[in-house]
């Protein structure tokens, strides 16, 4: 007798005996156990203290319960981004103000030195003008958003909205930790694609390495809410205007979580076939955090962080862009060449030559696709004195002809489109295999075109520009 | 006669993890949650008589110790911390693999006092595949400190097994623990767990199939587990067995060849 061959004759026959009920049978033996403890415990265990009150549980129930946990999520992301889109405008101004001062004076400065303006074009226009933007127009909201999310996070929200998230990845075939991973790439889709260890998986590992970036990090989120509060909130009045715009970026957020699952079932039913795997997610019992240490942590690991990897790359981004503007192949810049190249394709994604390049540029790091688009504008057309915030609105709307078309769809693209360099570069030593690599670039890069093309041909047949 | 998971002994499935055989020592398994304070328990029993190493083919850390009670040598194995015994990952692999194939003469469950009801989930499970179990409720200090009491009669008694309240960290109950281990590692105490009942349609199920499991793999394993695992349709227990009924083979190959 053979029992090698017996043993699976056995999951055979206990295959025929269970028939169709197989898929809730796992969740069955689970729930059974479950009850069995939950019944010995309430038997066993008595508080002395009469006044207790479980605060967790009852937060947690809560928090997690199925009608309430998303509301709740969407509404504290939306309290989040508020504060910071309300609370980013005035120091923003106030930097940009003081900072293009610093430049007129540096001007000032190179004149009387009568240095070559070559040099001064390079190191004041070029290097000076994209850091002063980068400092300007990221260094507030970080300021004030990373605080807020390190809050949460050491609150103890973070692991509920994974546990609120499961059963939709378990739906698109991945893994409930995804939820974790997608977490940690708010603040860098790199460290996300490390966080994607926790997977044990290699299949649902690669579904959340590949679909990590249509979050929103560190380096993409001040682009994203100085664009909102720009452009929504430039147009109507301040209260409302930084509310549509709060909604704006929750929207975007909860849009980006859509596309995440969306790529992760897609993936899931074609590349990457199989079943997902349960796991138990230990919530952590809720603490006072520690604002103190939240403050300087978040200030120093986060903000301070994100802003130097943003100035080390800005300042020769922004020598390069100086260049381009001012060197002349033909009768037209290289800049301005580049830039024409694109627009075509550009502009069938309601984008325009200076974005596109900007996001090509930026490849290095996100966060200075948005100084870098400033750099080009200031530097290809007339050169104008960029002083303020309203300024910034001028160029793009009156001299650029932006629309909300174009708002939108650059806001989606910077949702949507290849990962960042150092992402990149760690799905590769993660995954030690270039194809896939190549693939965490041109999934988020298509669907991003896919969407900014359907938008644009639906808004412009329906007479909406 | 051809080969069968009743002609090859516990002895032989041992040495595919590295652990004495029967008769030698008594080997006792160390399982519990993540962060119960298991290993502390571990570092205390074992002192500074220990060793760590990976499990057989696996990336997975595996501490080793003995200590010596009532003049016998027990060697103890730290499982690695789970909260399932479902094989969802390598670590509930290994933990459930060995429990399972190695039979160890007593395995410790240690829990987490402070919370109870999540740690007994994982001592359920380990009570499905042997009888020879312990609970540890530890970290009992920091339970009292919360203003729990933890009523061990009547867990034992809901349980069906031994339990034995430790703070590990100072010391408390560590004493009575090897005691425990010992009674029931040498038969004196014969723990008689009280199992999950599943819904009817499983148990049913589970009746139907357990004669057709014993046929096959004897009573070696316990068979009740087998065929509830077997109804979930659990191919990695299937692939394990065939494993490790494969690598016994040539052993008993070559014994059969000796004698």
């Amino acid at each position: 007798m053979n029992s090698e061959a017996a043993v699976g004759n056995l999951l055979e026959e206990a295959k025929g005996i269970i028939g169709d009920q197989q898929a809730g049978i796992r969740d069955g033996i689970v729930k059974s156990i479950y009850d069995t403890s939950e019944n010995i415990t309430k038997d066993v265990v008595s508080y002395t203290s009469v006044h207790r009150v479980d605060w967790d549980r009852k937060i947690d129930n809560i928090i997690t319960s199925p009608i309430w946990g998303f509301p709740i999520m969407f509404g504290l992301l939306a309290v989040v981004f508020w504060i910071t889109i309300a609370g980013a405008n005035y120091p923003s101004e106030f930097l940009a103000t003081q900072l293009f001062w610093v430049q007129g004076r540096l001007t000032e400065l190179f004149l009387a030195l009568s240095a070559p303006e070559w040099l001064h074009g390079f190191l004041v226009l070029g290097v000076y003008t994209a850091l002063a933007w980068v400092v300007s127009v990221m260094l507030p909201p970080m300021a004030i958003f990373f605080p807020l999310f390190t809050l949460l996070e050491d609150a103890g929200y973070l692991p509920r909205v994974a546990f609120n998230l499961d059963r939709f990845f378990k739906k698109a075939g991945a893994h409930g930790k995804q939820a974790l991973t997608m977490s940690m790439g708010f603040g860098c889709n790199a460290a996300g694609v490390i966080a994607c260890r926790i997977i044990e998986s290699p299949r649902e590992r690669l579904i959340a390495t590949l679909t990590n970036t249509f979050v929103p990090c560190n380096g993409r989120f001040p682009t994203i809410i100085a664009l909102a509060s720009l452009f929504i909130a430039g147009s109507v009045s301040v209260t409302l205007g930084s509310f549509i715009a709060t909604l704006g970026v929750a929207g975007l957020v909860v849009f980006g979580i859509a596309v995440t699952l969306f790529v992760s079932w897609l993936l899931s039913k074609t590349l990457l076939k199989g079943e997902p795997s349960s796991f138990t997610l230990e919530l952590p019992p809720y603490r006072k955090p520690q604002v103190g240490q939240v403050l300087v942590r978040s200030v120093i690991d986060r903000t301070i962080f994100v802003l130097s990897r943003a100035v080390v790359i800005a300042a020769p981004a922004g020598g390069l862009v100086w260049i381009m503007a001012n060197t002349t192949i033909g009768d037209s810049t290289i800049l301005a060449a580049a830039a024409n190249w694109l627009d075509p394709f550009a502009g069938l994604m309601g984008l325009d030559g200076f974005i596109l390049m900007a996001f090509i540029l930026g490849l290095p790091a996100n966060e200075i696709v948005f100084p870098i688009l400033i750099m080009s504008y200031v530097s290809g057309g007339t050169l104008v004195q960029m002083e303020s915030l309203a300024d910034l609105r001028h160029l793009l709307i009156d001299q650029h002809g932006w629309t909300w078309l174009t708002g939108l769809c650059t806001v989606i693209f910077a949702l949507c489109h290849w990962p960042c360099g150092t992402t990149l570069f760690t799905i590769q030593r993660e995954q030690k295999n270039w194809r896939w690599t190549l693939l965490a670039a041109i999934i988020p890069a298509s669907i991003g075109v896919i969407i900014c093309i359907t938008i644009t041909t639906l808004a412009r047949a329906l007479n909406l520009v | 006669m051809g080969l069968t998971y009743q002609s090859t002994g516990r002895s032989t499935t041992r040495e595919i993890f590295n652990v004495p055989n029967a008769g030698s020592e008594l080997v006792i398994a160390l399982a519990g949650n993540p962060n119960t304070g298991k290993s502390t328990v571990f570092n205390a029993l074992t002192g500074l008589r220990q060793h760590t190493g990976n499990w057989p083919g696996k990336t997975v850390l595996r501490a080793e110790g003995s200590f010596i009670h009532g003049g016998r040598r027990y060697t103890l194995i730290d499982l690695p911390g789970t909260y399932s015994l479902h094989a969802n990952s390598v670590e509930e692999e290994v933990a459930r693999d060995f429990l399972c194939f190695a039979n160890p003469d007593a395995t410790v469950v240690v829990a987490d006092g402070t919370c109870l009801e999540r740690n007994l989930n994982l001592a359920l499970q380990v009570m499905e595949i042997t009888d020879n179990v312990i609970v540890c409720v530890n970290l009992i200090d920091e339970a009292r400190r919360k203003k729990m009491h933890i009523n061990i009669q009547k867990l034992s008694k809901a349980l069906g097994v031994p339990v034995v309240p430790t703070a590990a960290r100072s010391g408390e109950g560590l004493s009575e623990l090897m005691d425990t281990i010992s009674d029931v590692a040498l038969g004196r105490v014969m723990p008689k767990p009280v199992l999950v009942r599943y819904s009817d349609e499983m148990e049913k199920a589970i009746a139907q199939m357990e004669p057709k499991v014993r046929e096959i793999i004897g009573t070696h394993i316990n068979t009740r587990w087998v065929a509830l695992r077997l109804i979930d349709g659990d191919t990695k227990l299937v692939q394990a067995m065939e494993r490790y009924y494969k690598e016994q083979n040539p052993k008993q190959a070559d014994l059969e060849v000796l004698a």
